[in-house]
């Protein structure tokens, strides 16, 4: 009674994922440089402080304001600090910042989608209007706002991040289990013994996650622009500590006298992790694809 | 069938795509003629190519795929050398398509009598103060209840089977010489699909309209059509005139499909299936017959050498080394 | 103490449209299902099966009637507390669409487990293997093709795993819905058998939801034909469709199209259904369609009544066997 002529193809194992993981990487280059640059980031800002060649908050004022060298990479700033170790050290705590943030934005935000789009009526149109609410400021005023009132810190500035994030994990989780909701396989579920919760938990949030990744590696971008536009006003990281987006503020005033790098440097290193987010989401999502793999 | 020459003629039509992972040869020498006012069913099951073929006919196909070799003629002009501001003369008005889900075919926000009048307007030379009236009598044309009213209903108002009607009155808007018609009742209830089919075998005889339906329905196609062209993953494997097919098809896969049937003769201890799958068709040691590794009448030559074409009596042409 | 597995009694479902309009789904819908028998559901879109299939299967809750189960009336269960109970293993459903019914994302084996896992405790990870490996091998499922994902089976595979997710609780009713709809016609009589196999194996009942008459035929031994939320006539298979009774069940027959049919001979029912919406109940459903209505058939709405052998039809007309 066996179906004839089946072919005889190995079950799935863990070879065939990294064969699939390798595949996504290398059929687009791009994306493979994407990894490649997050992997550089990621090490960074986990082994930054012993790597970085200064300590990034000794200053040594008889070498200030000198430009990229042999000694210092990237040249020294306004105290005389090495504007090459801060920038290194800068990425454990725009990351640390843009992770927190990320992460708490995303599963709060998906699970209060979820929720209204699973069940509708009342909850979808509360947590609708949170996001609206939300929504309705200009994002960065909002996070500024939040800032401001409630004092100048990481944490602050992490929960500032992660609020003005939440419509955007709302709106999506909520479209995608709307979609999904009645979906054979849900029904099938429901015949089989799931209760709601495992529904959600096991059957759509896991078909859901792929649409959110790009997403989330978006959000990472944006949130670490996030977090150096608040210190770069003010709100946020105080110095001395080395933030990205604290450098670019300090090195600012000093691009009409003509020490470019000290804001440049970092300014660059904001666009490559930016840009390097960008083109991560849609590497992740193929990799989570189940249909994509062949 | 008289001396006339076909009005439509495909001849050793073969036909790639490009795809990710791999190339996909999706038709092999196809061979298809249809004669004015004739109508041809092509039938298969999925993945035979019977909706690239269509789309290969008017050259509507995806950027990926490449045409390998053949001809495509219809009345008489060369429709694979043509430009595309000749097709687009052809389209809509000499040749007109009917799609399988007729409300995803029709634009949802614009309302079916502006859709209707789009197509008069591109293809013929009816004034404006006429467009409205016309688009009326067509939707009459194709018994729709109330034209009038439902001149200005969106898609989502009408029914699936009020939606192929509207569909169908699009492509006779401009009188045109074939209709290809894909699938165009699969997924509508067995009492609106006899009402379709017999409405457009209807119009194609009054109009003397050449049609070529598609299906993966036997019984329908037995039903409808003149002639049919049976297709086994990309390849033309019989075509004959409906009556002889059935009375003794040739082919082993028309056999077993015949067999597979459901029908109130045949119980179900005898109701026969095909073993296997469709061949991959993006390998490139696919052997000559396709059907080869799922046929019980297989000999050597069937996996490696190419088919021949046998002709029986009236035209019933198998490409088959062990025919029945 | 009812011999019967399933009664069905006076079951009404209506969902409010807007503020006071109710669409009358399913209107007192009466039937039986003997235990071991395989009884057929018929009827077109709208006719109310989706609806009273999700009543039975207790996702929705009726608005009135009964739904009794083994003697107990498992209606006044609540949808939500349903799966809690000890009744759920034993009312299971093969869904129409493979694809659409499996989680993309669990692999078959997964798939088959979690009701094992869920409804039947089982932890132990050997005896849940060994259980999923059984239900795979009744379905003639290979053992390689547990750990695929549904993208990687073909259509019969995938309709496979869904049989062994239905059946590895050993359910005593089990309702097919559309089972072969969406496999092509090569594959579909081997699901078929498996079907009629299992049904011996195993000693189940079958609802058996099909649009496709000839297979209902095949498979069961009485069949119930709805229509706009009612039961126009019920009975033994072969005499359903051999005498149908009532003029929307002839209707249906008449169009199926079948090898070597003439549509010419065909008598079409005409015209759209009615509104399922605050429907008169002094006019029979069929009014306005019906080649053989009357006066009284506006004023009276027909209830169900024997015409035969346990056949019922609600008509005041029905066409008597004799008369055939």
């Amino acid at each position: 009674m066996s179906a004839p002529a089946v072919e005889k193809l190995t079950a799935p194992g863990w070879r065939d994922t990294w064969k699939h993981i390798r595949y996504v990487a290398t059929d687009n280059p791009v994306t493979l440089g994407a990894f490649g640059l997050f992997g550089f980031f990621l090490l960074l800002a986990l082994f930054g402080p012993w790597i970085a060649p200064y300590d990034p908050l000794m200053s040594d004022t008889t070498v200030a304001l000198k430009p990229p060298s042999a000694a210092h990479w990237f040249g020294t700033d306004s105290l005389g600090r090495d504007i090459l170790s801060r920038i290194i050290v800068a990425a454990q705590l725009d990351f640390g910042i843009a992770v927190s943030a990320v992460f708490a934005s995303f599963f709060l935000g998906s699970a209060l989608g979820c929720l209204a789009g699973f069940y509708g009526g009342w909850s979808d149109r509360i947590i609708g209007r949170i996001a609206d609410t939300i929504m309705a400021f200009p994002l960065f005023v909002l996070a500024m706002g939040i800032v401001a009132a409630l004092g100048n810190s990481v944490a602050n500035i992490i929960l500032a991040t992660a609020i003005i994030n939440l419509p955007f994990y709302i709106r999506v989780s909520r479209t995608e289990v709307n979609v999904r909701r009645n979906a054979g396989y849900v029904e099938a579920a429901r015949l089989a013994g799931n209760s709601d919760v495992r529904i959600l938990a096991l059957h759509l949030f896991p078909n859901v996650l792929p649409p959110m990744m790009v997403q989330i590696s978006l959000n990472m971008g944006w949130a670490i622009l996030n977090a150096a536009g608040l210190s770069f006003i003010g709100l946020g990281v105080r110095p001395p500590q080395a933030e990205w987006g604290i450098m670019v503020a300090e090195g600012a005033t000093y691009i009409i006298s003509g020490e470019w790098w000290i804001a440049l440097f970092p300014g660059a290193t904001l666009m490559l992790v930016v840009f390097t987010f960008n083109l991560l989401g849609d590497g992740l999502r193929d990799i989570l694809d189940p249909r994509t793999r062949t | 069938m008289s001396g006339e020459a076909p009005l439509l003629s495909v001849k050793d039509y073969s036909l790639e795509f490009r795809t990710r992972s791999g190339t996909v040869h999706a038709l092999e020498d196809v061979c298809i003629e249809v004669a004015k006012g004739e109508t041809v069913g092509i039938v298969g099951e999925s993945g035979s190519g019977k909706s690239v073929l269509s789309f290969g006919i008017l050259r509507i196909l995806d950027a990926a795929a490449e045409v390998k070799s053949g001809s495509i003629s219809f009345a008489g002009m060369d429709m694979l050398g043509a430009k595309e501001s000749a097709l687009q003369q052809v389209r809509g008005r000499e040749i007109a398509m009917i799609f399988q889900n007729p409300r995803t075919a029709l634009n949802p926000i614009r309302k079916i009598g502006k859709q209707i009048e789009d197509v008069l307007r591109t293809h013929t030379s009816t004034l404006q103060s006429d467009l409205k009236r016309k688009a009326i009598e067509c939707l009459a044309q194709v018994r729709i209840a109330d034209p009038e009213r439902r001149y200005s209903a969106y898609p989502f108002e009408l029914s699936g089977g009020q939606c192929q009607r509207v569909m169908i009155a699009l492509s006779l808007a401009c009188n045109p010489s074939l209709l290809i018609a894909d699938e165009p009742t699969t997924g509508l209830d067995v009492t609106t699909q006899a009402a379709i089919m017999e409405l457009v075998s209807e119009l194609a005889r009054a109009r003397n309209m050449a049609t070529i339906l598609i299906t993966h329905d036997l019984a329908l196609a037995s039903e409808y059509c003149d002639r049919i062209v049976v297709m086994h993953a990309g390849h033309v494997v019989e075509s004959a005139s409906t009556a002889t097919l059935f009375a003794q098809p040739r082919h082993p896969y028309t056999a077993r499909l015949i067999a597979s049937t459901p029908s109130p003769e045949v119980d179900i201890d005898s109701l026969s299936s095909i073993p296997g799958n469709l061949p991959d068709l993006r390998r490139n040691d696919l052997p000559k017959c396709r059907f080869h590794a799922r046929c019980d009448r297989a000999v050597a030559q069937c996996a490696v050498q190419a088919l021949p074409e046998v002709t029986f009596e009236s035209g019933h042409r198998v490409r088959c080394f062990n025919p029945l | 103490m009812t011999p019967n597995l399933l009664d069905i009694v006076d079951l009404k479902k209506h969902f409010p449209i807007g503020r006071r309009s109710l669409l009358h789904a399913v209107d007192e819908v009466s039937f039986e299902i003997a235990r071991g028998e395989s009884v057929g559901l018929v009827g077109e879109s709208g006719c109310g099966k989706s609806t009273l299939v999700r009543l039975v299967t207790r996702m929705i809750d009726p608005t009135a009637g009964d739904i009794i189960f083994s003697g107990r009336n498992i209606g006044f269960i609540p949808a939500r507390k349903f799966a809690e109970t000890q009744f759920r293993p034993k009312i299971q459903m093969v869904f129409q669409d493979p694809t659409d019914s499996l989680n993309p994302r669990f692999t078959a084996f997964d798939t088959i487990a979690e009701p094992l896992r869920l409804l039947a405790g089982v932890k132990d990870r050997a005896t849940l293997t060994e259980q999923v490996f059984n239900a795979a091998r009744q379905t003639g499922l290979p053992e390689e093709l547990l750990m695929r994902f549904p993208h990687q089976l073909s259509g019969g595979q995938k309709a496979r795993v869904g049989i062994a997710r239905a059946i590895a609780l050993r359910p005593e009713l089990l309702i097919l819905d559309e089972p072969t709809a969406a496999l092509d016609v090569s594959v579909q009589a081997t699901i078929l058998k498996l079907l009629a196999e299992l049904r011996e194996t195993l000693g189940m009942s079958y609802l058996f939801v099909s649009h496709d008459l000839n297979v209902v035929r095949m498979l069961c031994d009485r069949v119930i034909v709805m229509y706009l939320g009612k039961v126009v006539e019920q009975g033994p298979t072969e005499a359903v469709f051999r005498h149908p009774a009532h003029p929307y069940t002839a209707g249906l027959i008449r169009a199926i199209p079948s090898i070597g049919g003439r549509p010419e001979e065909r008598e079409v029912l005409a015209g759209e259904a009615r509104s399922p919406v605050d429907p008169d109940p002094r006019v029979c459903r069929l009014f306005g369609r019906c080649p053989k209505q009357v006066d009284r058939c506006r004023t009276e709405g027909p209830a169900l009544r024997e015409v035969g052998e346990r056949h019922q039809v609600a008509c005041h007309f029905p066409q008597v066997a004799s008369a055939a």
